[in-house]
Parts: structure tokens; C-alpha cells; sequence
């Protein structure tokens, strides 16, 4: 089961602004990029033709784990606003 | 002003609400702040509540909560790629946990705190803590300022509130772990006869090793009335130093023989994914400060050797509102005064409990190759090698077997291995 089905089987109410940024100049140098394949939700995708981040907010199930993963510390992780983002119904 | 309250709970799940309905038991006014839409919408575990602690707060639960299944039997599955050895321990009249879906579960929590007085604010998110004179004395939300007496953080295994005030150091990735699970719906009669149980009882299926062999994690199955739940939990930091995609690890774990059989026709309808905070008595933030007080996964009280995370987070939970009452009958908010949370916690089996495995992760982060690798390997071929019918003379398999394990292992390393399970055993006794 493709990452895609599996997040097609969570509720979200998504927000229209990202409440996870990163600082892309730390990412160039950033050697792991652990955040592009420890996410359970895919949601970090590094271009490398335009050497930059594609965040898919939309899928974070807010987990925090880019946060903790990040070697180079610099993903400013926050909450969406209040009834925004994942909806668990059974969780 | 408006938004005052003697006591505010950020964060409404079983930590924050157990918290709060103590308190309005009291008298005490408090008010819950969930940042999600309902309580229970952001969370995520294995899993199974626990009967004993529940019933703390909860005294009538087992009656009238949303539970799925009453747990009567445990597994243990000691997985290879392609075979498994299976323990099952079955008790008919046991009664230590039940399954429970947490978004109808702490719903009705939530609904229980309100019955008893709590307010509970939902789609509320708190930015950050209002500290004055070096004392925490409200919260910023995404709209307005609340204050209060005493602010109590149950935010869970981010709190990032507990960090803005320097309670919590940053959390490395060895110290946390990684868990993600869907829920498969295959309806009762096939649970039923999949997992031998009745309708009303259900079982827990720990698993040990594949698709995490020499990785420090485990996976697991929990029983719920129509649906199945498979997951794991993985230390974040195997899958940093190992590139591994959680997902992909997931569908490895459901795609074994043991598993896939029991799942087979099931439809997934929901998948999900949190963090469970691993790093032990060791790793335990400061849990109490001028104004506030610090539960559940936000003060990372989990025992995970026993799976033990939500009566934990109960019981801290009670024990951070009976030291409020007490506080405000004092009026005395001071750090000095809610030490007595701490004391409450050192008395009781949570910080006894985290003590006895203070040396579990710093063993576990050296010797997974062991223990969730080597030996389950070799359980797996010892049951191999025993059943096998082909004509070679038993005492040469054996024979074989033995000197196996002296001859694919080194001395030094089973020494060691066998040191660390001497020091975690008589660590957990004495």
C-alpha cells in the first residue's frame, strides 16, 4: 500500500498557510536530509534540480518528528491554528 | 477579565483531562485548552487503556465508556523474515486493559470532565506561556490571553511549552520513538476465529524483531470490536541512521505470513502517526516550575517496556490536580509548594517504575543486535532444527545447534549480552 493510499485514508482540515518552515541555504548543506524519509507522511521532498524544499503540509499528521530528526536544527515546527490539520477519528 | 480560572490545563487528553475532572471534583474551576476540533482528535496510540488506573478516575468506565475489547490474552511473536515463534498467554477472567478507539475514547472523557465542571475550549491553540516575576501566570492563545493560578501542561510528547520555559532540554532522536499503525476493519465473526476470542474479549500481539531485527523497536497488534490495528514504534534514531521509511516498514510487518493472514480482506480506514517519548528516568524534564506543573507524555512519563503510557499519564495527571487543591487551599504557587507533585510522583509507581528501567534504553541503544536480531533468529531456529524430520540422528542436530551459537557468535559478545540482561533484571529488583 502506496504512501498515497494510506494518507488517502486520513481526515485533515486543511490549512491554507504551512505551519512547518525550513531554512532551505541550511538544507543545501544539509548531508542526511533525514527529514525526507523519516516523515510517516512523506511530506518533506527535496528538488534537487531547483535545490529546494517541498513541504506538503497538508499531509503532516504533527507527529513532530522532522523537528527532532533535523541535524541541522532549523525546521520551525509549530502547531496549525485550532481546527486545522489532522482530524484522528479513531487514532 | 474574563478568561480566569484557578487552574488552566493545556491540553485535553488523558493526562489534561484526568487532571481537570480531580480538580472541578473539588471545586476548583479550571478550564481545558484542546487545540484540536475534539478532544481525542490529535491522538494516537497502540492501543489499550488500562483497567486499574482508569478506574482512578473514571470509577464506573468499564460501564458506560466507549470500549472496544477486554483484554484476555497477550502474544508474543518473535518474527524471522519468514517464520515466527509464538507465546500466548490466555486468561480468561483477566482484567488489566481494554481496547479502545481514542477518538469515541477520550471523547467521552472529555464529556465526563464537563458532567463534573470542567470547561474544555477546543480548536484552541496555546502560542505560548504568560510568565511574570519568574512565575507562569497564564497562556497566549491564537486569539486571546487566559490566566490563572496555576497552569498545568499537558501537551503532550512536544510540549513545546515546557521548552519555552526551559523545563525540557531538546529531545534527541535516540529519545524518542516513532510509532505509526493503520486500522484494518475486518468485522467481529473474523477477528473472532482469527484470534480465537469472543466477542467481547480481545488480545495484544507484541512483535519482536522482523521487519526490525537489530533495530530497537517493536511492532504490535490490538484487537478492537470490527477492526484490527497493526503498527509499531521505532527509535527515531534508527531510522535516521538507517534511511528507513516508516511506511515501507509498515507494510513489511503486514506483509509477513504470521500477519497478512490475520489482516487478509481487511479495509484500512485510517492510518496515523505520533511520537512516544522513550528516553526513560534519565531523560525526564524538570516537572514542576512557579505556577506550573508538568504530565503525561509532555513530562514524558512512559514506561515502555510494559507499554505503559496513558495510566501513567492518568495517574500524574490526579496527582498534579491534588497538589493544586492543595496549593490553592495554601494560596502558594511557588515552585517551593508544587514540588509536592514531584514527591507525589517519587512515592508511587511511576518514577519507581522508570527507575527500575533507568538502565533499559542506554543497554537496549548497544545491544539491539541481540535481542531483537540474534536471538530471535535463533528461538526461530531452535523450533526449526527440533521439528525437522530427515533422517539425521537428533544428537547431531543438537550437537550442531549448540555449538552454533559459539561458533557464529563471539564469546565476548554472548558474555556481554548476558551481563546486560543480569544488570537490567536486577536493576528492575532491587
Amino acid at each position: 500500500m502506496s504512501i498515497d493510499d494510506k494518507l488517502s485514508k486520513v481526515k485533515y482540515n486543511c490549512d491554507n498557510i504551512s505551519h512547518l518552515t525550513t531554512n532551505e541555504e541550511k538544507c543545501k548543506n544539509c548531508k542526511t536530509k533525514a527529514c525526507t524519509y523519516i516523515c510517516p507522511a512523506n511530506v518533506w521532498q527535496w528538488n534537487e534540480n531547483s535545490n529546494s524544499m517541498h513541504i506538503n503540509f497538508e499531509n503532516c499528521l504533527e507527529c513532530g518528528a522532522c523537528r527532532i530528526a533535523c541535524e541541522k536544527q532549523c525546521i520551525e515546527w509549530k502547531y496549525p491554528s485550532g481546527n486545522k490539520g489532522v482530524i484522528f477519528k479513531q487514532g | 477579565m474574563d478568561n480566569k480560572a484557578q487552574v488552566l490545563i493545556v491540553g485535553g487528553g488523558p493526562a489534561g483531562i484526568s487532571a481537570g475532572i480531580t480538580l472541578a471534583r473539588s471545586g476548583i474551576d479550571v478550564i481545558i485548552l484542546e487545540r484540536g476540533s475534539y478532544c481525542g482528535s490529535k491522538n494516537m496510540f497502540g492501543g489499550a487503556i488500562y483497567t486499574q488506573p482508569t478506574k482512578e478516575i473514571f470509577p464506573d468506565f468499564e460501564a458506560n465508556a466507549p470500549i472496544e475489547r477486554k483484554t484476555v490474552k497477550h502474544n508474543y511473536m518473535l518474527l524471522t523474515e519468514k517464520e515466527s515463534t509464538v507465546i500466548s498467554h490466555f486468561d480468561v477472567e483477566a482484567n488489566t486493559s481494554y481496547s479502545v478507539v481514542r477518538g469515541k475514547f477520550d471523547r467521552w472523557m472529555a464529556e465526563e470532565a464537563k458532567k463534573a465542571g470542567v470547561v474544555i475550549a477546543t480548536e484552541t491553540v496555546v502560542k505560548e506561556l504568560i510568565v511574570k516575576d519568574k512565575k507562569v501566570v497564564g497562556v497566549k492563545t491564537e486569539l486571546e490571553d487566559y490566566y490563572s493560578d496555576i497552569v498545568i501542561l499537558a501537551d503532550g510528547v512536544n510540549s513545546l511549552l515546557a521548552r519555552q520555559i526551559g523545563l525540557r532540554k531538546r529531545i534527541e532522536p535516540k529519545d524518542v520513538a516513532l510509532g505509526v499503525k493503520e486500522v484494518i476493519k475486518i468485522g467481529s465473526d473474523k477477528i473472532n476465529e482469527r484470534f480465537n476470542l469472543t466477542d467481547d474479549t480481545g488480545s495484544i500481539s507484541e512483535i519482536i524483531g522482523y521487519p526490525m531485527s537489530e533495530m530497537l523497536g517493536l511492532g504490535y497488534i490490538y484487537t478492537n470490536k470490527d477492526s484490527i490495528v497493526v503498527g509499531f514504534g521505532i527509535a527515531l534514531d534508527e531510522l535516521v541512521k538507517r534511511k528507513l521509511k516508516p511506511y515501507e516498514l509498515l507494510d513489511k510487518l503486514k506483509e509477513h505470513p504470521s500477519i497478512s493472514t490475520l489482516i487478509k480482506d481487511g479495509e484500512v480506514t485510517e492510518y496515523s502517526a505520533h511520537l512516544i517519548p522513550e528516553g526513560g528516568f534519565k531523560k525526564l524534564p524538570k516537572l514542576y516550575g512557579n505556577g506550573v506543573l508538568v504530565v503525561g507524555d509532555a513530562a514524558m512519563l512512559v514506561d515502555n517496556i510494559h507499554w505503559e503510557g496513558t495510566n501513567l499519564a492518568m495517574m500524574s495527571g490526579k496527582f498534579a490536580a491534588e497538589t493544586a487543591i492543595y496549593a490553592i487551599n495554601n494560596n502558594n504557587f511557588s515552585a517551593d509548594c508544587l514540588k509536592l507533585y514531584n514527591e507525589k510522583l517519587n512515592n508511587s509507581f511511576i518514577i519507581k517504575d522508570l527507575k527500575s528501567y533507568k538502565n533499559l534504553m542506554p543497554v537496549m541503544h548497544k545491544r539491539e543486535k541481540s535481542f531483537t536480531g540474534y536471538y530471535i533468529k535463533k528461538v526461530n531456529a531452535f523450533f526449526k532444527m527440533f521439528t525437522s524430520v530427515d533422517s539425521v540422528p537428533k544428537r547431531t542436530k543438537f550437537r550442531q545447534f549448540i555449538k552454533s551459537i559459539f561458533t557464529d557468535r563471539n564469546i565476548f559478545v554472548l558474555l556481554q549480552d548476558g551481563l546486560a540482561v543480569l544488570k537490567l533484571l536486577f536493576g528492575a529488583i532491587k
